[in-house]
């Protein structure tokens, strides 16, 4: 008889190569599904999965098959009330089943249900960061590497004294004591055991005998004295504490958010904003372990507020972009050692800004930020030219890691996102 | 071709009645299903089932899914449209909109098959008797399935196919090896062999004949498109104008593997795999009636057995009664369900109504089968599984009676006609046109277009010309004109496509420009 075999097991997800080519078959619509789906979502869920539809269209696998038309007899079972001769209407509306035995006509309509299907959290961020990298993105080489990490990795025998490991050593001193000294302890108490038995027996005025202890007794001495001399602490005892220096990749990044909350900054344009630091952030999010958030908002005053504040609160007044950027920079040379943090910049503004204030921003960010940051991107949520964007343009050309770009509506946001980080390969093409 | 064993005129008795009932929890176990197993054996044995060795797997819904989503084969190389197939499955597994299938069963041998882990004992019974005896005796005994598959090479072959296929996608890019296989997707019906039979190799034989095969074909094919001609035949240029090929060919994959030109020699082998695999499905899609009917009648009669042996308790066949009705349920026309006919209520219907014939034949019964009315059934039943298709096996063995429970009916659907006609139904004056009319309806041969190669311009263009026979005047469904390309894409020059009605005019006209 033979066995009956398990294969539960054995060979789970056989098809997960077929999806994988199913997925890729179709990358363009799932793309353009992703992005429609950014576009759509609210800030904070934009990591979950999707659903996708593809046209059943695109999906067909062609063969070739009967059309309509020409002559077919069909046989059914369940006959009610026919009898042979008997007409049926032809069923309206193309009928492109009608009785081919094949399902209603009308549940074949001509391939307008979609197919659909759920691509997991995991695959839609993948197509979302697909050939994305942040431009200038070359972690810090290691050898240059500003941050190192020191592991402890066991003992060794030099080292500096403030890592002597006391206990250590002197398990190692007790050992070396022991085993130097056996042999001549062992004598001492064969000799003193010897000692005793000859003063027992030792008769008064016996001189040879007198004579003899008195040898051992100096021997005995002697020997004392050599077991004495076996040092408490030798320098071969010292152990120390071993460490390693690993050098760490700088994994740690700041982001800051500077934003116009002024008047006439209105909430779509602030949606818009907020769409553009979200992606920003989401993309840091896959690239640094740590990641500290700034947010900096600004109409004639600049100030450092808490997210819900940035987004949420209601300002008016003039504007004056500059005062943001020397907020950042102070922050900067306060909290974020550029040598330690990665520090990237984006800026959303509707780019009105009070006219002799633009040249100034263009001088800050020229001379203090861009030297400090890894990238900075400014986006303006408004279609004008404005004094603030001819200004910044003169910046493009000489700074590789600045980028601008204009969004005015929410479906901008994403290939404006896409532009901005596009793989440095891709640009340079 | 002679059966292995003769099959038996009478169930043999049974060895000696069981004292109790086989223990029946609703989980299973493996000492349960090995005990359940020896059981029905023993009961197949009695009624001379002949089968393949048996070997059970137990499998996962998932895995169920991935075989499923795989044309039913534990192996296969990996293309998008199994993908595209398994998140569907999967899909409407979870929403709950299907059940899986109990069982899948593979024409191998040993004949391997599934059952999944979720189902009860009385469930791993009821999949036992059928696929692993009724299946599994189908695929030995059935001559489509002795012709023309090789049930000992299949998995092996598979498994070549799936390496070959992943050793192509690594040297030639993904793409390239998808878009062949796409292209040969698309011919598949087209790529089999209806008539000649093919020689059965064995694995090492099939690769060791690879090699050599790829270098000779593609010798020929310089030879067939020699553009410079032999000295020698200068003289006969004249009459070098023939046709090729001589004889139209209906084996498109068949045609393109041998001569399109361009083809790589890895696209070669390529065509061929999938040529293959269409010639071993080639004999499940004639015979899905009499296969499902087949293995349903024999869990019906083995489980019914098994009952009134003593093995069975009450609880267990409920049960697997339920399931079973389930299953054979044929929907009436016009009921919300209804889409067509149901192959395993036609297929169960049909054998036990020639138990019936064999057993209890009524005059009409008489008159329409004097060869089998009041003959043993056993040998009787052999015979129809052994020896017909889905086509054949209703013509000759669909029954007035059944015809009248069914209630079938035929209609007429002339597109001159404003209306379709009801042209027969099921009394004295219809009986054998519906007959006619159903069995025609399981004939692949006008289900499927008939296409075939009509012609190639030697000379000139290189183009392929394929013609179409019309079948009753119906044309060719707008995607050929996709098929086209997919054909002109394999041929590598530009293919034409015309469409003949029964008078032999050409009726429609497609042409694919050769690809870019």
């Amino acid at each position: 008889m033979q066995q009956i075999i398990d294969r539960r097991l054995a060979g789970k997800n056989k098809s997960i190569g077929n999806r994988e080519r199913f997925l890729r078959r179709h990358k363009d619509q799932i793309r353009e599904a992703v992005k429609r789906a950014i576009d759509g979502r609210g800030i904070r869920d934009v990591e979950r999965g999707e659903d996708i539809h593809i046209p059943k269209k695109d999906l067909s696998e062609p063969v070739f098959g009967h059309g309509q038309g020409g002559v077919r007899e069909v046989v059914h079972p369940g006959n009610k009330e026919y009898v042979k001769g008997d007409r049926i209407e032809r069923p309206k509306g193309g009928g492109a089943g009608g009785g081919s035995g094949k399902g209603q006509a009308s549940d074949q309509g001509e391939g307008e249900d979609d197919f659909v299907f759920a691509l997991s959290k995991e695959e839609f961020m993948q197509v979302f960061f697909e050939d994305l990298a942040l431009p200038h993105l070359i972690r810090t080489q290691l050898a240059e590497v500003p941050e190192w990490k020191s592991h402890r990795a066991g003992y060794s025998s030099d080292g500096t004294p403030n890592n002597l490991h006391v206990v250590r050593s002197m398990r190692g001193a007790i050992g070396r004591r022991i085993a130097l000294g056996a042999g001549a302890r062992r004598e001492l108490h064969e000799m003193e055991e010897q000692l005793a038995e000859m003063q027992r027996v030792l008769r008064p005025g016996d001189a040879q005998a007198e004579a003899a202890i008195k040898a051992l007794a100096d021997e005995i001495g002697a020997l004392r004295v050599r077991i004495a001399r076996i040092p408490y602490l030798d320098p071969i005892d010292l152990r120390y504490r071993n460490r390693v220096r690993v050098p760490v990749p700088t994994s740690k990044a700041v982001m800051f958010c500077l934003m116009d909350v002024s008047g006439s900054m209105d909430e779509g344009r602030k949606e818009l904003s907020k769409r553009f630091f979200i992606l920003l952030y989401l993309f840091l999010t896959r690239h640094y372990e740590k990641i500290d958030l700034v947010f900096i908002r600004h109409h004639t005053q600049a100030q450092e507020v808490d997210e819900e504040n940035f987004f949420h609160a209601r300002e008016t007044g003039g504007t004056v972009v500059s005062s943001a950027l020397v907020l950042m920079e102070e922050i900067i040379r306060a909290r974020y050692n550029p040598a330690e943090w990665n520090i990237y910049g984006a800026q959303a503004s509707d780019g009105d800004n009070w006219h002799h204030d633009s040249g100034r921003c263009r001088e800050l960010l020229n001379d203090k930020l861009l030297p400090l940051v890894r990238y900075f991107a400014y986006v303006q949520v408004a279609e004008e030219e404005q004094n603030l964007w001819d200004e910044y343009a003169h910046l493009l050309e000489a700074n590789k890691h600045f980028a601008m770009r204009k969004a005015t509506s929410a479906s901008q946001i994403y290939p404006v996102f896409r532009d901005l980080f596009k793989k440095e390969g891709a640009k340079a093409a | 071709m002679k059966p292995a064993t003769l099959a038996l005129d009478h169930p043999l008795p049974l060895a000696a009645r069981p004292s109790e009932h086989l223990p029946a929890p609703s989980d299973w176990s493996f000492e349960l299903i090995e005990t359940y197993h020896r059981t029905i054996r023993a009961t197949a044995d009695r009624f001379g089932l002949d089968t393949y060795p048996n070997q059970l797997e137990i499998i996962t819904a998932e895995q169920m899914m991935d075989a499923y989503s795989s044309s039913g084969m534990p192996v296969n190389y990996r293309h998008w449209s199994y993908g595209k197939e398994f998140i569907a499955t999967e899909k409407n597994y979870k929403r709950g909109h299907m059940g899986l299938a109990y069982e899948i069963v593979i024409n191998s041998n040993p004949c391997i098959s599934y059952l999944m882990e979720e189902n009860t004992l009385a469930m791993q019974a009821l999949v036992i008797a059928h696929a692993a005896y009724g299946h599994n005796s189908f695929f030995k005994g059935n001559y489509l399935f002795r012709m023309w598959t090789d049930a000992s090479s299949i998995v092996d072959y598979l498994v070549y196919a799936k390496h070959y296929v992943a050793d192509c996608e690594e040297r030639h890019g993904v793409d390239a090896v998808e878009e062949t296989l796409d292209s040969c997707h698309a011919l598949m019906n087209h790529g089999v062999d209806r008539y000649r039979h093919p020689a059965k190799l064995s694995l090492a034989q099939e690769k060791a004949r690879r090699e050599d095969r790829e270098a000779y074909a593609q010798q020929q094919i310089n030879e067939l498109w020699r553009t410079l001609p032999k000295k020698a035949e200068r003289a006969g240029e004249a009459a070098a104008a023939k046709r090729f090929p001589t004889e139209p060919q209906e084996n498109l994959l068949y045609f393109i593997e041998k001569n399109a030109p361009l083809l790589e020699p890895w696209q070669r082998e390529i065509v061929r795999i999938v040529r293959k695999v269409a010639q071993y499905f080639y004999p499940q899609r004639q015979t899905q009636v009499m296969n499902e009917g087949w293995a349903t009648f024999w869990h019906h009669k083995l489980l019914n057995t098994m009952y009134d042996d003593g093995f069975l308790t009450d609880g267990v066949m409920i049960e697997w009664l339920t399931s079973h009705t389930n299953v054979i349920y044929q929907p009436p026309v016009g009921h919300r369900a209804y889409s067509g006919i149901n192959p395993y209520a036609l297929g169960f219907a049909m054998y036990t109504d020639i138990k019936r014939v064999c057993e209890e034949p009524t005059d009409e019964d008489k008159a329409w089968f004097p060869e089998i009315a009041g003959k043993p059934w056993l040998p009787v039943l052999d015979h129809a599984m052994r020896n017909f298709k889905d086509e054949s096996f209703i013509g000759q063995y669909l029954s007035p009676k059944l015809m009248r429970e069914l209630r079938l009916f035929a209609i007429c659907d002339d597109e001159k006609q404003s209306d379709y006609q009801v042209s027969a139904i099921h009394d004295h004056a219809g009986y054998k046109r519906v007959r006619e009319a159903l069995s025609h309806q399981y004939d692949l041969g006008s289900r499927e277009p008939n296409i075939q190669v009509w012609n190639v311009n030697l000379r000139g263009d290189r183009s392929l010309t394929l013609r179409h026979f019309q079948h009753n005047d119906r044309p060719l469904h707008d995607s050929g004109q996709e098929v086209m390309k997919h054909v002109a894409r394999l041929w590598g020059f530009g293919v034409h496509l015309e469409s003949t009605n029964a008078k032999g005019e050409v009726t429609k006209r497609w042409t694919v420009p050769a690809p870019a």
